[in-house]
């Protein structure tokens, strides 16, 4: 393995893990809008707060799927076939979630609420099936020496994938209600405090599930044993944290808080495949590793050259605009749709 | 159905209608900025009110545009996954790089510029827009960047049965990525400029009264619209006759395609006008030919002969492998090329009249119905001008993915059923739809608005989250 293929396959993780820090919030705020709001003045109160940045948070998803076409061809080719239908619902929910904001906005009432909806179901989508996928990968899947998939309904639903799957979304979640804590006044400001406080009782609950069925289903303990412990034990501090300062009204802090969580998250997933990407139920030699499934050391260069040259301008004109959008959003004085 | 004919079908459907939206966004984005920098330069108020009242119809593109793009990225490992193992290595990087230096470009300042009207200086905001558009406009350039190297490969070798980049600077100053990325921006610029006059055109048929101030808008919108529509267009043509030239050097058997050559001809070529190609036999029928023109369109000069498919298809049974044969899909080539071309000599046609009568003086243009009924309906040929367009592209490589490098045949994925990718084709067709008539639906409600009353919606601002309380 050569320093550039590491260092991709960390920058992979890297971009993973911004788009569940960024994203996530987008999606926790989508569902917020259909299960915590009472009236449509509140929707749109929340709705704004997420409305300059979540397609800017969005590309944090295309360019990690772009970065690991381009990085490890043998991974996002074998994964994405391999996911089909998975990914298919993934996207149907990126779908309906991106037009729901423009379209609900110019939408008279009664379909708008179609929109409002449009928006809830697809941001959860897009967490929930992207966490039964990443969980199903870990457990391995039936990968032939070709590296392709063969795979049945029970190796992409299964009882670790779904909680996968509900844990992604409760944490997507409650980040959200974070976000939307730190950014709106009035009413549903206290609401979601409210909501957070709570649901983190049942977030402890399922991170001890998942934990326990990370230890005996996948190989993360045999592989990684200190590593897997210690990214398992950051993440239930990080929740505490979360939890406290939620409790104490620091809002900052537990948004951060939750959305390292899922950093911490991507981090686990990620040591714990090293030094695969992809695990192969059949046989040890089918897995794809980081040292066969990447690109070139020639396109590493570009890339690396690329990617260095273009990134910190990206950081300073995304910080650049959360800065101008730093203010708390109150209720709208005139809605538009009449 | 196989997975094959399955993919394809899924293929074309969804870049022929992300493409709907992708020069629609990329012109009206172009020219809403134009008309905010004219707001910023002359300080009339009007400007501002036609930029913010076409902005919504861009902004409603762009949702839609956006979230087609996604389906594009994730298709090529889910459909074409052994076609992504082949080109990874040159493939991936133009894509990430779309990513990293125009969609983040795009999509950050398309945020700032929606939601900061009135709350920054009007030169900063006009240069939200304007960053807007540049993102867009590179998003083409590293999207056509992958294009032109399946269709004319360079700067790659083959290792370990994929292909592998040697040179990425030679993929930039690949000659077909600068034909195709003028073509396409030129054409798309030119279609902004279409969309607006027809729209406006739309307006004013209405019976309905209109303030004299939204007149002057919508009169101020098709003078505008339609000098960005003939500019480019006419650009956009001759751009498209360098392309052409450039094929028949570099890509015969496309080029032969779109003029029903089967015959290497004599060397004063004559063009056939029209035609139909017996695909089976590798022969044209009940054509009419005109002497002289396609060595004219060929080589500007009366003399010139063009190589026939006939005897291509047996160089490249040489070159490649006898099993397969190379002709490309005749008859859809030579339709879609005479279909784009005559919309594009149409457009021109109409912008350049349409300049003329709506001039201060002469005012013919308002005056008559059926004038503005031709610039109404004209809204619609530009979508299906860029589709034909990409028919003779795509098609053209046929059977090729990455032209004599691999074909489409091997580029499959192999281990996708074909009841997944019978159950994402409806799906994507179902959701497609409902897309399209929601967003006509509310362009057209949009368009009923007053230009001179559009408004945003008011939040008190209230709190700075970086106060001590929120830490």
């Amino acid at each position: 393995m050569s320093f550039l293929q590491l260092l991709w396959f960390v920058l992979i993780g890297v971009l993973f893990a911004g788009f569940f820090f960024l994203d996530g919030f987008d999606y926790g705020v989508g569902m917020a809008t259909v299960t915590l709001s009472s009236d449509e003045a509140e929707r749109d109160q929340m709705v704004r707060t997420i409305g300059p940045v979540w397609d800017g948070n969005e590309v944090w998803l295309i360019t990690a799927g772009g970065a690991m076409f381009a990085s490890f061809p043998f991974w996002y080719a074998s994964l994405f076939s391999g996911y089909y239908l998975i990914l298919m619902l993934v996207l149907v929910g990126l779908i309906i979630r991106g037009v729901s904001f423009e379209f609900r906005k110019r939408s008279p009432m009664p379909q708008k609420r179609i929109w409002d909806w449009a928006l809830g179901i697809g941001s959860f989508m897009a967490p929930f099936f992207l966490g039964v996928m990443f969980i199903s990968m870990i457990q391995g899947m039936p990968i032939d020496a070709n590296g392709n998939f063969h795979a049945t309904f029970f190796d992409y639903i299964n009882w670790f994938s779904v909680v996968g799957g509900v844990a992604l979304t409760l944490l997507t979640y409650l980040h959200g209600l974070n976000y939307i804590a730190l950014k709106t006044a009035g009413d549903i400001r206290q609401r979601a405090n409210n909501v957070a406080q709570f649901l983190y009782w049942v977030l402890y609950v399922g991170l001890i599930v998942f934990a326990l069925m990370l230890i005996f289903m996948t190989d993360f303990m045999k592989v990684h044993p200190v590593a897997t412990i210690v990214m398992l034990v950051v993440m239930v501090v990080l929740t505490i944290i979360a939890q406290v300062a939620a409790i104490k009204g620091k809002e900052l802090t537990a948004f951060i808080a939750s959305g390292l969580t899922l950093v911490a998250l991507v981090g686990l997933l990620f040591i714990g495949l090293f030094p695969r990407v992809l695990i192969s139920s059949i046989s040890p030699r089918y897995d794809l590793l980081i040292q066969n499934a990447s690109s070139t050391q020639y396109t590493l260069t570009v890339m690396t050259i690329a990617t260095c040259c273009l990134l910190p301008f990206v950081l300073a004109y995304t910080i650049w605009a959360y800065w101008i959008f730093r203010k708390r959003i109150a209720m709208p004085v005139i809605t538009e749709a009449k | 159905m196989s997975i094959l004919s399955l993919a394809r079908f899924q293929f074309a459907m969804t870049t022929v209608y992300h493409f709907f939206f992708v020069p629609f966004t990329i012109g009206t984005a172009f020219i809403v900025a134009i008309m905010e920098s004219m707001y910023v330069h002359t300080k009339n108020e009007s400007y501002k009110k036609m930029a913010k009242f076409w902005g919504n119809i861009f902004l409603l593109s762009f949702a839609v545009g956006v979230v087609t793009g996604i389906i594009q990225e994730f298709q090529f490992g889910m459909n074409w996954s052994d076609y992504s193992r082949f080109m990874g290595d040159i493939f991936g990087a133009p894509l990430a790089l779309e990513a990293l230096l125009s969609f983040f470009i795009e999509s950050t300042f398309i945020g700032l510029w929606v939601f900061t009207w009135n709350k920054v200086k009007p030169g900063l905001h006009a240069f939200f827009i304007w960053m807007t558009s540049f993102g867009s406009l590179t998003s083409a350039l590293w999207i056509l960047t992958a294009n032109s190297f399946m269709q004319h490969p360079v700067g790659y070798a083959i290792r370990g049965g994929r292909a592998v980049m040697v040179n990425f600077s030679a993929l930039l100053k690949n000659p077909q990525l600068w034909f195709e990325f003028g073509h396409v921006i030129l054409n798309a610029i030119m279609m902004g400029g279409v969309i607006f006059a027809g729209l406006t055109a739309f307006q004013l048929l209405k019976k309905r009264s209109i303030s004299n101030e939204a007149r002057i808008i919508y009169k101020k919108t098709m003078r505008l619209s339609l000098w960005m529509s003939l500019i480019f267009a006419i650009f956009g043509l001759v751009l498209g006759d360098m392309q052409m030239q450039y094929l028949v050097k570099e890509q015969p058997m496309k080029f032969a395609a779109t003029e029903d050559v089967y015959t290497t001809t004599g060397n004063h070529a004559p063009w056939t006008i029209v035609g139909i190609a017996n695909t089976k036999e590798h022969k044209v029928q009940d054509n009419i030919d005109i002497p002289y023109v396609l060595s004219i369109l060929s080589y500007h000069k009366t003399t010139g002969a063009v190589t026939g498919m006939n005897e291509l298809n047996a160089q490249y049974k040489k070159k490649y492998g006898k099993n397969i044969d190379y002709y490309p899909p005749v008859n859809t080539l030579f339709y879609s090329f005479r279909i784009m071309c005559a919309i594009s000599a149409w457009i021109i046609l109409v912008s350049f009249v349409g300049l003329i009568m709506s001039r201060k003086k002469s005012g013919y243009l308002y005056k008559h119905k059926w004038t503005l009924w031709v610039l109404a309906l004209t809204t619609f040929l530009p979508f299906i001008g860029n589709t034909a367009g990409w028919f003779v592209t795509e098609f053209g490589r046929v059977p090729w993915t990455v032209y004599g490098l691999f074909t489409i045949q091997q580029s499959v994925s192999p281990n996708v059923s074909v009841a997944s990718l019978l159950t994402s084709n409806i799906v994507y067709f179902v959701l497609f739809t409902a897309l399209a008539i929601t967003l006509i639906g509310l362009i057209v409600r949009e368009l009923r608005k007053d230009p001179t009353q559009v408004i945003e919606p008011k939040f008190k601002k209230v709190l700075d989250p970086f106060d001590k309380e929120a830490f």
